[in-house]
């Protein structure tokens, strides 16, 4: 079995933040008596991730995604735990991890934004102390790969979001990294521009075999590019397996889509039948449980003259939205009482 | 799958490309900007002719001349100024406080260099620009005030070596203060101290040789004067040999002592980043 791209060990990051009241006199009292409080951003958290996989690291704001992400690139010490990506510590920071690794974050602009892009990849050369003839490869690969075209002869702050995030990821990728932190890659991008940068990813994976961790609240990123989940809630890890079983595990209903014959009677009560979450074009959408399906979806068919019939998980934003809901409920209080003064 | 691992160059080599790839950006920054610096060049003139114009006129009225310095030299003095002024601007601690506080610090962090690497080479940058505009500026400031200067060709030389050392002294200071900002979040109080000691200790609002003996004493264990008052002195104030390169020795020092003192506040300050960064 080959050594993990990514090991992670019982991983925790506790963050010491001030507290106050508002008002005039808690201000006052702050000066003479500060009052912190622990914050456990990640608490446990334990996964493995072999060379070459893509895996999505999904998880609601403030689930501990980003702060596990910025461990593992060396920008954050953990508290307690044990990480090493590709043999190395993260949190030592040496240049030849750095120059190993990448990590894009939605929104941030590493460009000088006033100048062409080129001129700024031209520079990350120099930085990485990339050979040129490689670097003028990868480059035009990328262009071409990410229909760059003239857009990196614009000034940066000629571009659009959506053209300046396909620019910052070439920029990202220049030194050809092992492994790729993204962190919000489409954040605010338009659905074809998502797309390309999907692609692009996907593509840089195939060819480089590149280890992949992503973060996305777009779904569809994480349908296109990952096998596999993590899922992560108040800094502890709900599931961690095959993007496939996560709805069988979690999804507790299933979709059956019917679509009767030409003329069947057209007022028929599917209410026995289950939930009817809407009908379109004579197609019929019925929420039934899990164990249930099989036995309602051959009722349907003894029952009615049916045309077609499907059975289907239901969309995956539900069952990730169903994790959730399931862990807050029996979360504990996830910022306890101040637990020093200083 | 194309798994060739990319070749590197030597880190010498990759040393020199970040500095003249930061050099180039620069440049084509400054250019693009021209008529906005030239402004911010304009604006930093003030500063000077005013020290200049109260001291001609203390000279005139001490019959020509203030402890030994003349109307003539005052003027060499201060339009001087002018050219090592630029020479020395250089990231500011307040630019360390936005790059801390908005993030850019760790798309830096992510990268295999030193981040006050790619700040020494960009603002190196500026400085062609900055000499060119500069000479326009100094060729009027020298038509109204008559300045009077005979430097010696090894005078021109010290002065030249001088400004690169005032350089690199002041941006390791600055480099440091700004690493405060990692516990502090703002800087400006302590950025506000150094300016003061900066302006009475380093010849930077009267020449040295105006301030009380005890001032001078302890300037010469400070850093300051090796930032403004060595470089202009070098250029226009008769310095012996012995003294020009004596004060190059003692930038030399200061050099020294500033990458050292960056270097351990860097290493407690990336430290206390990547604790508390969230």
């Amino acid at each position: 079995m080959p050594e993990p791209a990514i090991h992670v060990a019982d991983l925790r990051k506790t963050f010491t933040v001030p507290v106050r009241e508002g008002g005039f006199l808690a201000a006052v009292r702050s000066f003479v008596r500060r009052q912190h409080r622990e914050v456990h951003a990640v608490s446990g958290v334990s996964f493995e991730i072999a060379p070459g996989e893509v895996v999505g690291f999904l998880g609601p704001n403030g689930a501990g995604k980003t702060t596990t992400l910025k461990m593992l690139s060396g920008l954050l010490y953990p508290t307690s735990g044990e990480v090493r990506v590709l043999g190395h510590v993260p949190s030592r920071r040496e240049a030849a991890y750095l120059r190993q690794i990448t990590m894009v974050m939605g929104n941030r602009n590493q460009l000088q934004w006033d100048l062409p892009a080129l001129d700024s990849y031209e520079l990350l050369r120099a930085i990485y102390r990339l050979h040129p003839d490689d670097f003028r490869k990868t480059r035009d690969e990328f262009i071409e790969l990410l229909d760059l075209g003239d857009l990196v002869r614009k000034p940066v702050r000629n571009l659009s979001l959506g053209e300046r995030m396909k620019v910052e990821t070439a920029a990202a990728l220049l030194h050809r990294p092992q492994v790729l932190f993204l962190d919000e890659p489409t954040i605010g991008l338009d659905v074809t521009m998502q797309k390309r940068i999907r692609s692009f990813v996907a593509e840089y994976n195939r060819r480089y075999g590149a280890t992949v961790l992503l973060t996305s609240h777009y779904m569809a990123d994480v349908q296109a590019l990952c096998k596999r989940v993590i899922v992560i809630h108040h800094g502890r890890i709900l599931f961690d397996g095959e993007l496939a079983t996560l709805a069988a595990d979690f999804g507790a209903d299933k979709t059956i889509a019917v679509t009767l014959k030409e003329g069947a009677p057209e007022r028929i009560d599917f209410a026995p039948y289950g939930e009817v979450l809407g009908s379109e074009d004579g197609k019929v959408s019925i929420r039934v449980g899990r164990g249930r399906a099989p036995d309602v979806a051959g009722r349907l068919l003894h029952d009615l003259p049916v045309a077609d019939l499907t059975i289907e998980d239901p969309p995956i934003e539900d069952v990730i939205e169903s994790v959730f809901a399931g862990a807050s409920a029996e979360a504990p209080e996830r910022t306890p009482e101040p637990a020093a003064t200083r | 799958m194309n798994a060739t691992p990319i070749r590197l160059v030597s880190p010498l080599r990759g040393l020199v490309d970040v500095y003249l790839q930061e050099m180039k950006i620069a440049v084509a920054q400054q250019i693009q900007y021209r008529a906005a610096n030239y402004m911010y060049m304009l604006g930093m003139v003030a500063e000077p002719v005013v020290y200049l114009v109260v001291w001609q006129t203390v000279a005139a009225q001490q019959g020509g001349s203030v402890a030994g310095i003349t109307a003539g030299q005052f003027a060499a003095y201060y339009i001087v100024w002018t050219l090592v002024r630029n020479i020395n601007i250089v990231f500011t601690p307040y630019g360390w406080e936005e790059r801390i506080r908005e993030g850019r610090l760790s798309a830096q962090l992510l990268r295999p260099l030193f981040p006050i690497v790619e700040d020494l080479g960009f603002f190196l940058g500026w400085k062609p620009v900055v000499m060119l505009l500069w000479l326009p500026i100094a060729f009027f400031l020298a038509l109204i005030f008559h300045p009077v200067l005979n430097p010696s060709p090894l005078a021109v030389a010290v002065f030249a070596v001088s400004l690169l050392g005032a350089y690199l002294i002041r941006s390791l200071n600055q480099s440091s203060l700004g690493l405060i900002t990692f516990w502090t979040t703002r800087v400006g109080p302590v950025f506000q101290l150094y300016i003061a000691a900066e302006l009475l200790l380093s010849g930077r609002l009267v020449p040295m040789q105006l301030m009380p003996a005890w001032v001078q004493t302890l300037a010469n264990f400070l850093p300051f004067q090796w930032t403004f008052g060595f470089p202009i002195e070098a250029l226009v104030g008769n310095l012996s040999t012995a003294q020009l390169l004596g004060g190059l020795l003692a930038q030399l020092f200061w050099i020294v002592i500033g990458s050292i003192l960056v270097r351990v506040v860097w290493r407690f300050a990336v430290r206390r980043y990547s604790a508390v960064s969230g």
